[in-house]
């Protein structure tokens, strides 16, 4: 009987280029469980090792040490079948817009469940409610994805991970790059298909303000460890060392704080606006 | 798996050889080479030989990055020693079918072998211990009598280094646009030759896509910064003859002489 715990990390370190001088180690004795239907924030700024470790969760890269098990299975055992593991694992890299090739969208995104040997009317459906998920209008269906926007072929791309219908979904800085509409666009779409659908995302990202809204938990990664793993309104506690590492909490915590330093009786465990604007009201005693 | 190719990457580390002004390096690389073609018997390729080791060995470069880099001619290799062996007129010693394995086949395909080796291994010595924008400075500097000819040299150098600088920067893009291809499970490895050649068409898009953003972006930058070739520009860290590098030169003189005259006029 296994117990639904997705993904489990075990005492994993990743070392590149070991043994020559360009040595560095990449992750650092990581031991994480990712329990099934979680929506988890991953944190940490440039070269701390998050998108390394993401890469780990799906077999793409080895662990130079320690276990991965994806329901209870080890990934790196022998026999181990990779293939359905990335279809079930599936993970949208950093401008996932440049991996588009195809003559249009809606081959792209088909490209995913065509590899799973699905056949063509499963895969044209899957691609068609793929899109549809990312909230791309039909009329782009058939136009070349690199006349698209750089948000339309940022949803693009994500739809062909999503087509593969996969149990975790792994989202390496989603809104790199994108306008603010964009962006919230993006995070509700995502937050509104876990809703629905039920399956575990993670969302590596260097930004609080993004993930702050929508995660259940927050894994704040640090040179290559895991520097803090709780809820994020405990994460944000620890706001100054936050700030010692390059990172910051949500900018409402900060105002929040300042209020409250000013004699202003309010809580300052707040991460969103819209807990901040209630906070408030409920301190104006209105 | 991209990261095995060695050629034309450089190691960083300190030594006497990272040290020498490149266009020394240049000419001892072309110099080496040279004597590997010049030198037709056991005692030349042994002087070769320890010459190379005792290069390899003052670079503080581990020698497994050399042999990395040899994984990629392999095949190269196996087609020149076949060749040789099975095409090489002369007395023959065994017979297959129509082919005929005969002495001087032999001779000529260990020989070939040998300075296939050698060469790649020398000439990644060069490029292992000199960083890509050094060595093109050096190009510059050697051929800079050309340009009486009206060789466009800062162009052709320009030209190089840009291509250089570019080498790991498109196998990492390729690195990631593999990676994100096999998460949406695409296969690069199994199938026969017709579905592996199909198989690279989710590569090579992108990687081309990719390299044309990059090489419009570039040209756009260095127009902003006013870029207008080779006229008048002065270099930042000019190039220099130190002592170490007369030195080089007279190591160099001797070991073309040795090899030279053993290798091809002493008889044993």
């Amino acid at each position: 009987m296994v117990i639904p715990m997705a993904i489990i990390l075990d005492h994993v370190s990743h070392i590149y280029e070991e043994g020559t001088a360009m040595e560095v180690a990449a992750l650092k004795d990581v031991s994480l469980t990712i329990p099934d239907g979680q929506f988890i924030g991953l944190i940490g700024h440039t070269g701390s090792g998050k998108s390394t470790l993401v890469q780990h969760l799906n077999g793409l890269m080895k662990p130079t040490s320690g276990h991965i098990y994806y329901n209870g299975a080890d990934i790196h055992e022998e026999g181990f079948d990779k293939k359905e593991l990335r279809s079930k694992v599936g993970l949208v890299f950093q401008y996932p817009e440049h991996q588009l090739f195809e003559v249009d969208v809606f081959s792209d995104v088909c490209f995913g469940p065509r590899n799973m040997g699905l056949d063509e009317k499963e895969v044209q459906l899957r691609a068609y409610a793929a899109l549809k998920q990312v909230g791309l209008e039909d009329d782009y269906f058939y136009q070349s994805p690199f006349d698209l926007s750089g948000g339309q072929k940022r949803r693009a791309a994500i739809a062909g991970v999503l087509a593969m219908k996969p149990e975790v979904l792994i989202l390496d800085e989603p809104t790199a790059g994108l306008d603010p509409k964009g962006r919230d666009e993006i995070l509700d779409q995502i937050a509104a298909l876990r809703d629905e659908t039920g399956i575990t995302v993670i969302l590596v990202s260097h930004s609080m303000d993004d993930v702050a809204k929508y995660v259940d938990r927050i894994v704040v990664m640090n040179q290559g460890g895991v520097m803090y793993d709780d809820e994020p309104v405990n994460v944000f506690r620890y706001y100054k060392e936050l700030e010692a590492v390059g990172l910051a909490a949500p900018q409402v915590t900060y105002i929040m704080q300042a209020l409250k330093e000013k004699g202003f009786p309010v809580k300052t465990d707040i991460i969103t606006i819209e807990e901040a604007k209630n906070e408030i009201l409920r301190a104006l005693g209105r | 798996m991209l990261r095995d190719i060695t050629l034309g990457q450089y190691y960083q580390t300190d030594s006497v050889i990272h040290r020498l002004d490149p266009r020394v390096k240049l000419v001892a690389t072309i110099i080496f080479i040279i004597s590997l073609f010049m030198v037709d018997n056991v005692i030349g390729y042994l002087i070769a030989a320890a010459f190379l080791a005792c290069m390899v060995k003052i670079s503080h470069v581990p020698f497994r990055f050399m042999v990395k880099g040899m994984k990629s001619i392999v095949f190269l290799l196996l087609i020149a020693v076949i060749f040789n062996l099975f095409l090489t007129p002369g007395e023959p010693l065994v017979t297959f079918w129509k082919l005929t394995v005969t002495k001087e086949g032999i001779r000529l395909a260990a020989m070939m072998a040998v300075r296939l080796v050698f060469l790649i291994i020398g000439s990644s010595l060069m490029t292992l211990t000199t960083t890509p924008n050094n060595l093109t400075d050096g190009m510059e500097k050697l051929m800079a009598p050309l340009k009486r000819l009206h060789v466009p040299v800062h162009e052709v150098a320009m030209m190089m280094s840009i291509a250089l600088r570019f080498i790991p920067i498109l196998l990492e893009e390729t690195d990631k646009i593999m990676k994100a291809q096999i998460a949406r499970g695409a296969d690069f490895e199994s199938g026969n030759l017709i579905k592996k050649v199909k198989s690279l068409v989710p590569l090579l898009v992108p990687l081309f896509i990719s390299a044309f953003r990059r090489a419009n972006d570039l040209a756009m930058a260095m127009e902003a910064r006013c870029y207008r070739g080779g006229e008048h520009r002065t270099k930042m860290k000019p190039l220099v003859y130190h002592k170490r590098d007369r030195t080089a030169y007279a190591v160099l003189l001797a070991y073309s002489m040795i090899c030279i005259y053993f290798g091809r006029f002493f008889k044993i």
